[in-house]
């Protein structure tokens, strides 16, 4: 079964990128551009692991991850968090919402495969 | 690869210029009273565009977006308030970023004088301290906060950073008691893949402690109550350690404690981890030598190339030709099998088939249709900063935005709108003093509308200003011997006068409006499109320039008319009216120029078939029709010996096979599958009254 | 593709675009009489043959632009070669013909409509029966003729279609090759 990953950024040519990436690297992507859709695409598929941006209009990124955590599918799925600030507060926010763990923006493809790999 | 590459930057390139065009937008509302999701929606913006710049490797938009978003950032947080200066950097900011992308866009050298005489005045303004304003609801933290990033991850709160008080011997390794929160499986987080991942730094023993778990009857599996003792046998510094732990420091309790041999030197020197994100696609750094700035050909890409439709658009397509196909087959089976009874069944499936056809008609039409919108919206930035510079205080509204029309449409009106705006501010509206002296508001309003009427789309500018001085238009006029001293010319006549070319009546040419494109060429663009122009003012109270044009230009609301055996087609928006003439109303001026009394005017009469040699039913007047017909302000009459429907013909050019006629607009196929001629009744008119020597003034 | 001499006695349609120039082995052309006098034209350069239709007048255009036709919506324009070359002039009957050929211009690919008097076949010619054209003529401008051919006992005088067009109706150069 293929590895499925849901990328959730409000920049679309970010959004491509990381598909691209991805998807080079054999990973199935599923992307949504907004935190809501995101949501409304959970409740009713499953995926191997989210990969989401912080700031995003709607509903952020740590917002979601609290509102993804509470569905049953979701509740041991690993969730990293795309974000250019790396300060304590927000990593702390982020983790207290349910994150695994976080990527800084402008991120390294080679890293963010390397993570990714690691929590899969 | 390259070539998604290519389309990923591209859509990069699109989306940061959209980006500028919110954060424009939402710094010039800004200045009306701040709004928290306004600030937020710009900073959002700047924050994105900073973020993409660095992924796709453009370093100085990156660099310079990066001081942008810390202004805003204070901005929305509410440790700064927002002064008109700092919006006014902002704005100028905008237009840098929205330079250099284009430059990035276009592959030429990003130019660094502008972002760094504004890099200048950003910092300037960061370290100033503010007194923010009051926010809704935002508590403020009176210092500017300290801009610096957060300590390196060694010194992370739960973990005591080891002490070197009494370093007795080299590094060996380090004992970690590792105490992770009930919570961590909550996040996914494995201590296997900890584990793991400290044994790629040195080899590991791992010890785990069980005395925390719970009977198994009590025990929730979904929780962590074991902790470990981890006996790490390498020299490896504390930082990399610290980072393995990073995810799950926070909620974890992390017992470091360094192993140390006997004799030798010290402390683990911690050496922050020097993570550089290199950029995803490095690009050569831009020649630093002076290039001459970028080119205003690099703005606005995809002007003529490409469309942006809406899904929903597309989807009625898809619906209507699928529709159509039914219709298709449903007509076929007569083909197959016919009989004389099913002629009802057929005229039913025919009807159907026009109206399939007309339905899918108007929604590939809509595919090409934009709204307006599109063009209006530069000129909130216009206005603000032309009212600045020539010290008048103006209102800007702007409605009917969603109004659709032709893609090309649209962008061949851009120019002549801008014209039309910056001509209402520069001489419609008067200066603040002025106005009030009149009793009038001191802050003028200029008006943008459009709407649909019939097969049209109506475009007003309007102003409440000081209105146009007729007495003052037709001195002038007359001065230029642009019209006869005795000539009594109707107020319309007279403001029509300000569309001629040369004519001004502003007293200095000012650089704003005066140059080189004028009103004739505004009128000029608008008849090319098939549209027209008019004026209508009020002195002292204000001017409407009402604009109309054809919703497409690949469509044409025509009238069909014969003369002899030739078919042609009129633009519908260029006839007045059609009359028969009788003999009195004919009259001849020197002996050549034929002219008909229309109303109150005198028409020049146009003989078609004269000019395009063709033999007509009748070469008295009296026998045909005349169709009056107008451009660029002029009417004449046309003779011809029949009027047939009126219909939406379909505008084919004549130039892709042949070549560029004289006196035609292009060509349609008629009813019967032959090709009939649209007249080009500008073109037409034009030529006509310059072969005949007429003047400007007489006509009217 | 090619046969060895001889004709091939079917009249071929829509060849690709663009119009190739004999390279040295044999090439295709299609003859056709033209006040009575044959001639031919490379048969790439045909796009299909019509019967005569309904043709609109447009003004301005010189006497052999007989004006413009309906060719599945495209509007093309129509050339009677016969007034072009000042010939004698036939009335239009059922078996009048238009060679609708399509020619390469400096702007864009055109379609253009040759009226001609019959159409005859369409021959495979080597390049080796095609002679150089002789000063004197006649009624066509040498400038227009490729060559001579010979066949069947016949010469067959080979027009340059795409400069005709372009340069007498068009007012083009041809595209670079």
């Amino acid at each position: 079964m293929a590895v499925t990953i849901l990328a959730v950024d409000d920049s679309a040519s970010m959004r491509q990128m990381v598909s691209f990436t991805l998807k080079h690297a054999g990973y199935e992507v599923v992307e949504a551009a907004d935190g809501v859709d995101a949501l409304e695409y959970a409740r009713s598929n499953s995926v191997s692991l989210v990969l989401t941006d912080v700031n995003m209009p709607r509903m952020d990124g740590i917002t979601l991850v609290r509102e993804l955590r509470q569905l049953i599918a979701y509740k041991f799925t690993p969730m990293l968090v795309l974000t250019t600030e790396a300060g304590p507060e927000k990593k702390a926010q982020g983790k207290q919402a349910g994150a695994t763990g976080w990527l800084v923006k402008p991120f390294n493809p080679d890293k963010l495969l390397a993570t990714i790999a690691k929590v899969l | 690869m390259d070539m998604e590459m290519e389309e990923i930057l591209n859509l990069f390139f699109e989306e940061s210029l959209e980006g500028l065009d919110t954060m424009e937008s939402g710094l010039l509302t800004l200045e009306d009273g701040a709004d928290r999701e306004t600030i937020n929606t710009i900073f959002r913006a700047a924050h994105s565009i900073k973020g993409g710049a660095g992924t796709f490797g453009f370093m100085e938009i990156s660099q310079f977006t990066h001081s942008v978003e810390t202004l805003l950032d204070e901005m929305r947080n509410g440790t700064r308030g927002i002064t008109p200066d700092a919006i006014q950097v902002l704005l100028q900011s905008v237009d840098v970023i929205r330079e250099m992308t284009q430059s990035a866009q276009a592959k030429t050298p990003i130019v660094m004088t502008g972002a760094n005489a504004l890099s200048g005045e950003l910092a300037r303004i960061l370290a100033q301290k503010s007194v923010p304003a009051p926010a809704t609801g935002q508590a403020a933290a009176p210092p500017p906060p300290n801009p610096s990033p957060a300590p390196p991850a060694a010194a992370a709160k739960r973990d005591p950073a080891p002490t070197d008080a009494a370093p007795t011997g080299p590094l060996e390794g380090w004992r970690i008691v590792f105490t992770p929160d009930t919570s961590l499986f909550k996040t996914c987080n494995d201590p296997l893949r900890i584990f793991e991942e400290l044994t790629n730094l040195a080899p590991l023993e791992v010890t785990a402690n069980i005395d925390a778990m719970p009977a198994f009857g009590d025990l929730d599996p979904t929780q962590c109550h074991l902790s470990w003792t981890l006996l790490l046998r390498g020299a490896i510094e504390h930082s990399r350690i610290a980072e393995v732990f990073d995810w799950v420091d926070a909620s974890s309790k992390i017992e470091y404690e360094p192993i140390h041999g006997t004799g030798g030197s010290g402390a683990p020197v911690d050496r922050p981890i020097a993570e550089n994100a290199k950029p995803v696609a490095p690009r050569p750094t831009p020649a630093a030598d002076a290039h001459p700035p970028v080119s205003t050909a690099a703005k606005s890409g995809g002007e003529a190339g490409s469309l942006r439709v809406a899904t929903e658009k597309v989807d009625a397509l898809i619906n209507l030709v699928g529709e159509l196909v039914i219709t298709q087959s449903m007509l076929g089976r007569f083909a197959e099998k016919y009989e004389p009874s099913d002629i009802e069944a057929l005229r039913r499936s025919l009807a159907q088939l026009t109206r399939n056809t007309r339905e899918l008609q108007e929604s590939v039409m809509q595919i090409r249709m934009l709204p307006i919108g599109f063009s209006f919206n530069r000129f909130p930035r216009l206005v603000h900063d032309l009212s600045r510079k020539l010290g008048k205080k103006v209102e800007l509204k702007l409605s009917g935005e969603n109004t659709e029309l032709d893609k090309t449409v649209l962008e061949k009106i851009g120019d002549p709108l801008v014209h039309l705006v910056r001509n209402a501010l520069d001489h419609g509206l008067e200066a603040p003093e002025s106005r009030v002296a009149a009793g009038k508001n001191e802050t003028g309003t200029l008006e943008l509308n459009a709407y649909h009427e019939g097969g049209s789309i109506i475009i007003e500018v309007k102003d409440d200003g000081a209105g146009l001085n007729k007495d003052r238009i037709l001195a002038k006029a007359r001065e230029r011997g642009l019209v006869d001293s005795d000539a009594m010319l109707t107020d319309e006549a007279i403001y029509n006068l300000i569309f001629v070319a040369g004519f001004s009546t502003a007293e200095t040419v000012s650089d704003v409006s005066g140059r080189g494109v004028g009103m004739d060429v505004v009128r000029r663009n608008i008849n090319d499109l098939g549209g027209h122009v008019q004026i209508f003012s009020v002195k002292g109270k204000g001017s409407t320039i009402r604009i109309r044009l054809p919703l497409t230009l690949a469509i044409l609301e025509g009238q069909v008319l014969r003369v002899g055996k030739e078919i042609y087609v009129a633009s519908l928006v260029s006839i007045i009216e059609t009359v028969q003439s009788t003999r009195a109303s004919l009259s001849c001026v020197a002996g050549r120029t034929e002219l008909f009394k229309h109303r109150t005017d005198y028409l020049p009469i146009i003989r078609l078939h004269d000019l395009f040699g063709i033999e007509p039913d009748s070469r008295e007047i009296s026998d045909g029709l005349l169709v009056v017909l107008e451009a660029d302000g002029r009417r004449v009459a046309m003779l011809v010996d029949e009027l047939l429907a009126q219909q939406q013909v379909v505008i084919k050019s004549l130039e892709t096979n042949f070549k560029q006629v004289p006196g035609l607009a292009g060509a349609t196929i008629h009813g019967d599958g032959t090709v009939a001629l649209i007249l080009d009744v500008p073109g037409l008119i034009r030529t006509f009254l310059e072969r005949q020597g007429m003047n400007m003034g007489r006509a009217a | 593709m090619s046969n060895s001499d001889g004709n091939t006695g079917n009249l071929v349609q829509s060849p690709p675009p663009g119009g190739a120039k004999a390279q040295g082995a044999s090439h295709q052309y299609l003859s056709f009489f033209l006040g009575g006098e044959e001639y031919a034209t490379d048969i790439l350069t045909v796009q299909e043959i019509k019967g005569w239709d309904t043709v609109t007048r447009v003004p301005y255009s010189p006497d052999y632009v007989l004006g413009v036709i309906n060719l599945r919506g495209a509007i093309v324009p129509v050339v009677d070669l016969r007034v072009r070359f000042a010939l004698e002039k036939a009335e239009f009957d059922a078996a009048t013909v238009i060679i609708v050929v399509h020619v390469a211009g400096t702007r864009g690919n055109r379609i253009v409509g040759i009226v001609v008097d019959a159409v005859s076949d369409v021959y495979s010619v080597g390049a080796d029966k095609i002679q150089p054209p002789p000063d004197v003529i006649g009624a066509v401008d040498h400038l227009f003729v490729v060559g001579l051919a010979s066949l069947d006992d016949k010469l067959v005088m080979i027009l340059d279609i795409e400069r005709l067009i372009l340069s007498s109706v068009l007012g083009e150069a041809q595209a670079a090759a």
